[in-house]
């Protein structure tokens, strides 16, 4: 049994966070060069360089590459083999999250949903846990801003509607975000479960690295003909007008009830702020 | 590109000159307010009371910056998506906003005032905040200081990089840059 203390949790939390803040990690910088490449449009180029140079100026000056430093969402591993001392992952990940966000100059953007009264410290963490073996803790964060949260669909379809309306549902809720949700963006899309569980693994979606190929080979297919889709829509960077609206376009499915298909759509910014640590 | 160097406040030939597309470089002294600055200001409005600073030609810049380190003028300091304050935007341009930055559609309804009362739209670049605060000069909370992030800010900016999305003629750049790249992805 491995011994993890929970100053370890937290400490691993802080660093996860102060760097995810103020550095884009290689798989969006390679993919927003890429986009270079492919955009036709000159304010969208403009917007892409802009993107780019705000990236080279958030990491040399160690600021914010937005002012919407999210909501920490995690995504955490806990092998069967561990024990955690000095209180609970929950516990020490909030206390994680509470001193990163002060730590890092951070804005602060959690509040009470009816009063707004802002809670002052970034939390709470919203946490996801899956159990697994062996003696690893690993914990993967991205800080979600509202932005493209906001645009973010959920639907319960028909089986009927088949794959072809998991592609228009798709490619349709890219069409009502159009320029909202920060362009060019990443779609992350949760295929089945039941209603929660289809929001929840369309986030975990977001968590794979851009430009990796989806190992199910026509997951991968349904992810190139709604990539395609989408930049056809004609919003591009930061909705001016272009062809590059996704960056990229991630699936996830998981078996669901015989009367039902959930699909959730959860879109996130460019500045996709992500990384992941093992204890 | 040519950029257009524009100062505040906005003066009626300045914001005629502006149309869709154009970018811009604006120069001034302009005030920051999100969701819950603006129900205040309109209550004030409604009440017959004093704004916290004279909206006459003014821009209201949508915007809740990050925390500034110590010796800096300010955080991070991007847009906010625009349509949360559609629903306050039509009463400001009617006692003298001319202008707005943020990112993202607005509402017809804010699009008719905006030709009604002469003011203009402005897109500037969600999550470039890193490099916008590079054109905030200076920063004062004036109102709302319990609102933290979202209190409203006087900011002076030099050269602050947007883009025109809706002009005084109706023009709409969402709109009219999606239909000229609509169908042309390889």
């Amino acid at each position: 049994m491995k011994i993890i203390k929970l100053d370890q949790i937290s400490n691993a939390v802080i660093d996860l966070i102060t760097h995810a803040a103020s550095n884009l990690s290689e798989d969006v910088i390679k993919s927003l060069n890429n986009s270079l490449d492919i955009e036709i449009s000159e304010s969208g180029k403009s917007v892409l360089n802009k993107i780019i140079k705000n990236a080279e100026i958030a990491k040399s000056e160690d600021r914010p590459l937005c002012q919407d430093t999210g909501l920490a969402v995690f995504f955490v591993e806990i092998g069967s083999d561990i024990a955690i001392e000095g209180g609970t992952i929950t516990e020490g990940i909030n206390e994680g999250t509470r001193k990163g966000y002060e730590k890092g100059y951070l804005r602060k953007s959690t509040c009470d949903p009816l009063t707004r009264k802002n809670i002052g410290d970034n939390t709470p963490a919203i946490i996801h846990y899956e159990f697994t073996g062996g003696d690893k803790l690993k914990i993967s964060y991205a800080a979600k801003g509202g932005g493209s949260e906001n645009m973010s669909r959920i639907k319960m379809m028909k089986p009927s509607d088949g794959i072809q309306g998991i592609i228009d549902f798709a490619v349709e809720t890219m069409e009502i975000a159009g320029p909202n949700p920060c362009p060019p963006n990443i779609i992350g899309i949760g295929i089945g479960g039941n209603f929660e569980r289809s929001a929840i693994i369309a986030k975990k979606a977001l968590f794979r690295n851009i430009g990796t190929i989806n190992p199910d080979k026509e997951l991968a297919q349904i992810e190139q003909t709604i990539y395609n889709k989408i930049n056809k829509i004609g919003t591009g960077p930061m909705g001016f007008g272009g062809v590059c609206t996704a960056l990229a376009v991630h699936i996830i499915k998981e078996p669901c009830h015989i009367a039902s298909m959930p699909i959730a759509i959860n879109i996130e910014c460019h500045s996709h702020r992500h990384g992941s640590v093992v204890l | 590109m040519e950029f257009k160097k524009i100062t505040t406040p906005l003066s009626e030939d300045t914001i005629a000159a502006l149309r869709t597309g154009d970018e811009v470089l604006i120069s001034g002294t302009i005030y920051t307010a999100r969701d819950e600055a603006h129900r205040r200001l309109t209550l004030l409005i409604a009440e017959n009371m004093p704004l916290p600073f004279n909206i006459e030609g003014q821009i209201i810049y949508y915007v809740g910056p990050s925390p500034a380190k110590p010796g800096e003028v300010i955080g991070s300091a991007g847009p906010t998506t625009s349509y949360r304050m559609d629903k306050y935007a039509p009463v400001l341009m009617e006692h003298g906003l001319k202008g707005m930055i943020g990112k993202g559609k607005r509402s017809e309804e804010v699009k008719s005032a905006m030709k009604k009362y002469k003011a203009v739209y402005f897109g500037a670049i969600g999550g470039a905040g890193a490099l916008i605060a590079k054109s905030i000069k200076s920063s004062k909370v004036i109102a709302y200081e319990e609102l933290l992030s979202e209190a409203v800010r006087e900011l002076t900016v030099e050269d602050f990089p947007a883009i025109v999305v809706n002009d005084i003629f109706g023009g709409d750049l969402y709109n009219e840059g999606k239909l000229k790249f609509a169908g042309k992805f390889k």
